[in-house]
């Protein structure tokens, strides 16, 4: 940051990167704001431990379903755990499942939509059928085998959160690099005789990249909100983990008109971040999308 | 303020209580908080769903006196005329069976019904599912000698066998249906109580009509019942605050409780009972370190019952401290004898300085482990996660894996876990019935600590066969220390505790110690 | 065509028998089965007999392959045998939860529609001003708030107003009433639903039509006909919605799929006895048959929505069936 200041003697031509990000902000204020909710997001769950001004997980019964007050900032919740620290912790479950979920599955989309796009033929065809059954089951069934087979783990709701990720992003992933894939430098490669992992990795994956980046940061929201649905029907993280979805499950319910700090804490918490992840995505797709650039 | 709203709609409670002569007329539409039941056999199936919509159209040989419901030894007769006193050394019960009682469809009902039924419960043909048969081992013959009379013939003499006969799900049949197919009554309705079959819409409503034919004089006093299956508490709430429902009969939180109680005030009265459920924490015998009786003791010493049970209170349907047997019944542990026990003692950091010697002194420090437990939030989820955090304070880390019922229950069965919260849930309250549920895993099938206690066993056998209640006290507490002490078997965690928030237009039903009971709906009346 | 058309409805094929296999080993990969739910689930102790008497009577101790492949066949008659947890048919089953389901998808649409694409036409006509930034901000507010919230929230609102106008608490009935025997019950119960799942259906269908409608405005004959000098608002009605309609109403096609059977979280949150809640039940009571059967309902409208789509483009588009 504070190295900024520009070597004279460079020849590097391209503006500045923070003059970069001025005119991203002036361009796409909206995807700014999205991007300051979203980086707010990441601080708090990394620095957890330092900003929680209470252990998430510790009940303390002199103190259940309290107000909001100067010792707990957002009130207290059913068990006398502090909303803030758990929100606070929640941001970095969030996170987990989030990332993990929109990578995961967008890497292994991207590899299998590129490649089904580059071998073509029967590859491509059992590939098609496999998305096309992943993509029309169910998503319910999956996360309960999931959940009643491993348990509730955070990583197991990540598992049960990719797996129908995979097929979408696959299927967009694979008709961009369809088009990609008759431009004359892949043949080019091709008759270079660059193996497959080299030209899929290399030449192909790089072409697809805005559909994927784009798709990716699509994904990350609907995680967490898929999260969020999953342990309203009691299949997502289990107590007494820290996590959004899960606070909204316990105590919004039930206590939604009695001591509605509980309810509504954590669906902001969602809500801003969601909202955050879906502006920044936006304004990267105005960005990145050559249709839309001219513009 | 919390306190204050709870001691109000106790009092509040108790004024509805009070004689007033009945009204006839109305409609009941109460919740059933589950999703459409399985079959619609009594016999055979085993939730409350199923027992809510069904209760009102039967009749059952004898019940829980539906005056005096939380009383666990007042038994009336239903279909007999009169309690019988047992004869033989106590070995057999003759009923007199009353007369002029039909059927919905008009055909009259006799012991040959009453007792055609109770041998598809006790002795069911190859093919008939039985859920409750275990609770009838000590029957030998069921006879019915004229049209009026049926004899119960037991193995041996028993003080379990009368609560038992009182279950809620004998229904009675009709005898001349069974011998056709025994299967009749998995899909349809036909009772002799005092409400007829209307409707069932599939998956969301059972609607019954007045039985003008009924035998207990003037009732029932509704003209019929509208149950809806409602699974999600808050549409519960909802429903009662817009009185689209009237009540419900399983439990609603104590939170539930509160927020009606605030905006419905007195248009709304509490029911309040002890309930014949509760946790139990069974760590698995086979593995390891759980094989020694000092880690699972550290555990259960880790538990601060008193302090959690008053806390949890407030937010879950859980209230009283109690050892193996219910608390309301008099052979239930009073609070000097169970302090005594291991886990139960009111001095907490004693309690947690002996859990972390024992720890140490059988190598399990800093233990680690994994909690099998049911994904119902109320009460499971909620006594899991308190228990989490006590195990903490003794450094024992605990991560909850709440998975649905099914797996829930085939890791317990086949023995996949470390430690598991499970339930204990009867009916009647029929203590040496129930606390059969501890005996080892080759004695009773649903005892999943896996483990092995000659000595226990011989005690339970002993009490089981005792006919004086002083004396079948006495063993009682002796099973109870070998479960709890000297085995340090399984631990019970807090009893649960019914509360039920009913607009207060509904008179006559009286809350029970259990939500099978007292579910005929045959003394309800409506003040409107 | 007709060769294109062949080929598209042969290869919804192996999706369906990928489905069913999928659904049959799921379930039975899941521990413990229906009869376990059926006779432990309360808490009580029942005896062991029951259990295996209750497993012949359902036909689950019998071998897995022939279990699977009398699903199979049966699919192949529509037929779907009956429900484990109630012994009832399992058609007779879901053709008691479509209606409700039906309606509230309906209904969910209309709304869609109603606001989407008015509201995402303007927002793209209107592109960076504080109109546009609003209606962006309401369609990803639609996206970014968890149903189930919604739903919860907007009941307890609506008895909270009317208790607050009236007097009175008020909320929407509980149980369904077809609509032609009680219009006002039945309406009044759909209505709720409707609007919170519409929100984030129109917030879906507002982003499509902001982002087509872009396009297409960018197209030469859009600049064209500007350039004739043609008035704004013919050129919107004319030309640019009529092109930009082809993938929103695809949009909408899949989406509508999708609810049939997908408003899993919103029938509980509302008590609505319909197909997704059916879903959650025979899924957590581990009834196989009732499972497979909703599987293979939602599978096959969601395989076949998608088929009228790419039949509907390759009719539109010639490349497409050629390629």
């Amino acid at each position: 940051m504070s190295t900024t200041t520009a070597d004279p003697d460079a020849l590097d031509l391209r503006p500045p990167a923070w003059s970069r990000a001025v005119r991203f902000c002036q361009r796409q204020p909206l995807g700014s704001f999205g991007l300051v909710l979203v980086v707010i997001v990441a601080i708090t769950g990394i620095f957890a431990e330092l900003l929680a001004p209470y252990n998430p997980t510790a009940n303390d019964f002199s103190s259940m379903t309290e107000a909001p007050s100067l010792a707990h900032l957002l009130g207290t919740d059913q068990f006398g755990r502090d909303l803030m620290s758990r929100i606070i912790f929640g941001a970095r479950t969030a996170l987990i499942v989030g990332l993990s979920s929109a990578f995961v599955g967008g890497l292994l989309g991207l590899v299998l939509g590129v490649g089904s796009a580059y071998f073509g033929g029967t590859i491509d065809l059992l590939l098609q059928r496999v998305f096309d059954v992943v993509m029309a089951f169910p998503l319910i069934i999956m996360a309960l085998a999931i959940v009643s087979i491993f348990g509730t783990g955070v990583h197991n709701v990540i598992i049960a959160i990719t797996i129908p990720l995979i097929p979408r992003c696959a299927r967009v992933v694979r008709s961009a690099a369809l088009v990609i894939r008759e431009v004359p430098y892949v043949d080019a490669a091709r008759a270079c005789g660059y193996g497959h992992v080299r030209i899929i990795m290399r030449h192909m994956s790089p072409n697809v990249m805005a559909p994927f980046l784009i798709m990716v940061t699509a994904f990350v929201g609907q995680a967490i909100l898929a999260e969020a649905s999953l342990s309203y029907l009691g299949l997502g993280v289990q107590e007494p983990v820290p996590a959004w979805g899960l606070m909204l499950q316990g105590g919004a319910e039930e206590y939604a008109s009695t001591a509605p700090w509980i309810a509504i804490f954590p669906g902001v918490a969602i809500m801003l971040s969601v909202l955050g992840i879906n502006l920044f995505g936006d304004a990267l797709r105005d960005t990145l999308d050559p249709k839309l650039r001219d513009r | 303020m919390r306190g204050f709203l709870v001691a109000l709609s106790l009092l509040i409670g108790f004024g509805a209580t009070a004689a007033e002569t009945p009204k006839r007329g109305g409609v009941l539409t109460f919740l059933i908080p589950a999703d459409g039941g399985p079959s619609l056999d009594g016999h055979k199936e085993g939730t409350y769903a199923v027992l809510h919509a069904m209760a009102p159209f039967y009749s059952t040989l004898v019940r829980v006196n539906p005056d005096n419901p939380t009383s666990t030894t007042d038994f009336v007769c239903d279909l007999c005329t009169g309690m019988p006193v047992p004869t033989d050394n106590g070995l057999t019960f003759t009923f007199k069976i009353r007369q002029g009682v039909k059927f919905h469809d008009g055909t009259p009902l006799d012991a040959r019904d009453v007792s055609a039924s109770w041998r598809r419960i006790v002795f069911p043909q190859p093919g008939v599912a039985s859920a409750r048969r275990n609770n009838f081992l000590m029957v030998d013959k069921i006879e019915d000698p004229d049209a009026t009379t049926v004899i119960f013939r037991l193995k041996f003499p028993t003080l379990s066998f009368f609560p038992a006969l009182a279950d809620p799900w004998n229904f009675i049949y009709s005898h001349r249906i069974l011998e056709k197919d025994q299967h009749y009554f998995e899909r349809n309705v036909l009772g002799s109580g005092p409400f007829k079959f209307d409707k069932y819409e599939i998956g969301q409503s059972v609607t019954g009509v007045r039985n003008p034919d009924y035998y207990h004089p003037g009732q029932p006093y509704l003209d019929g019942f509208h149950a809806i299956f409602a699974p999600k508490q808050q549409t519960r709430v909802d429903a009662i605050r817009a009185d689209r429902a009237a009540m419900e009969f399983r439990s609603m939180s104590p939170s539930a409780r509160d927020q009606l109680v605030k905006e419905l005030g007195d248009k709304v009265t509490v029911q309040e009972s002890d309930w014949n459920c509760g946790n139990v924490l069974t760590p698995n015998h086979k593995r390891k370190p759980f094989d020694d009786v000092r880690v699972r003791k550290a555990l259960y010493l880790a538990i601060d019952q008193w302090r959690g049970a008053e806390a949890l209170s407030k937010i879950a349907i859980i209230r009283t401290v109690g050892g193996i047997v219910y608390p309301g019944s008099p052979l239930a542990a009073t609070r000097d004898e169970l302090t005594k026990l291991p886990g139960f003692s009111p001095d907490i950091e004693k309690s947690r300085a002996e859990a972390r010697r024992l720890l140490k002194e059988a190598g399990a420090e800093g233990l680690s482990f994994e909690m099998l437990n049911r994904n119902v939030d109320q009460p499971y989820v909620i006594v899991g996660t308190w228990l989490v955090d006590e195990f903490r304070k003794i450094g024992v880390t605990v991560t909850q894996k709440i998975i649905p019922t099914g797996p829930w229950l085939e890791a317990m069965r086949a023995g996949d876990f470390s430690v598991a919260l499970e339930a204990n849930c009867q009916n009647i309250v029929n203590p040496i019935a129930d606390t059969g549920r501890y005996l080892p895993h080759e004695h009773y099938s649903d005892n999943f600590a896996y483990h092995d206690d000659p000595k226990q066993v011989e005690i339970y056998n002993k009490m089981v066969r005792e006919i004086d209640p002083a004396k079948a006290r006495v063993l009682m507490r002796e099973y109870e220390k070998q479960v709890l002490e000297v085995g340090a078997h399984q631990q019970p965690v807090t009893w649960w505790y019914r509360i039920l928030p009913i607009r207060s237009y509904v008179k006559g039903w009286k809350i029970t110690s259990s939500h099978y009971l007292n579910q005929d709906l045959a003394n309800i009346w409506l003040d409107k | 065509m007709l060769q294109y058309v062949l080929k598209r409805v042969l290869l919804t094929i192996p999706t369906l028998i990928g489905a069913a296999a999928l659904v049959f080993l799921l379930m039975r990969l899941i521990p413990g089965d229906i009869c376990l739910v059926r006779l432990g689930g309360g808490g009580a102790s029942f005896d062991p007999k029951a259990l295996a008497s209750c497993h012949t009577e359902i036909g689950v101790d019998r071998p897995v392959i022939v279990q699977f492949l009398e699903f199979m066949w049966g699919a192949v008659r529509l037929d779907f045998g009956t429900s484990m947890w109630s012994g009832k048919p399992v058609i007779v089953e879901i053709a008691a939860r479509l209606p409700i389901s039906l309606e509230i998808a309906i209904m969910a649409t209309v709304v869609a529609v109603a606001l989407a694409i008015p509201l995402g036409t303007i927002s793209a006509l209107k592109q960076g001003t504080w109109l546009d930034v609003a209606v962006r901000v309401f369609a990803i507010g639609g996206i970014a708030t968890p149903s189930f919230w919604l739903g919860i929230v907007s009941v307890l609102l609506v008895l909270d107003l009317t208790n607050w106008i009236g007097g009175k608490p008020w909320m929407p009935p509980i149980d369904y009433v077809p609509l032609w025997q009680d219009p006002i019950h039945n309406l009044s119960m759909a209505m709720l639903p409707a609007l919170t799942v519409g929100y984030r259906y129109a917030a879906v269908t507002m982003r499509m039509t902001r982002s087509t409608m872009l396009e297409v405005m960018k197209e030469d004959y859009i600049r064209t006909a500007r350039a004739k000098g043609l008035i704004n608002k013919l050129i919107i009605n004319r030309h640019a919605l009529k092109n930009a309609l082809l993938p929103i109403v695809t949009l909408i096609g899949i989406e509508f799929a999708f609810l049939i059977g997908g408003l899993v979280v919103t029938e509980q949150v509302f008590n609505l006895n319909g197909v997704g809640r059916l879903f959650v039940q025979a899924v957590q009571n581990q009834d196989y048959t009732l499972t497979q059967a909703l599987v293979m309902l939602t599978v096959t409208v969601f395989v076949f929505t998608n088929l009228a789509v790419d039949l509907l483009y390759a009719w539109l588009d010639p490349r497409i069936r050629f390629n």
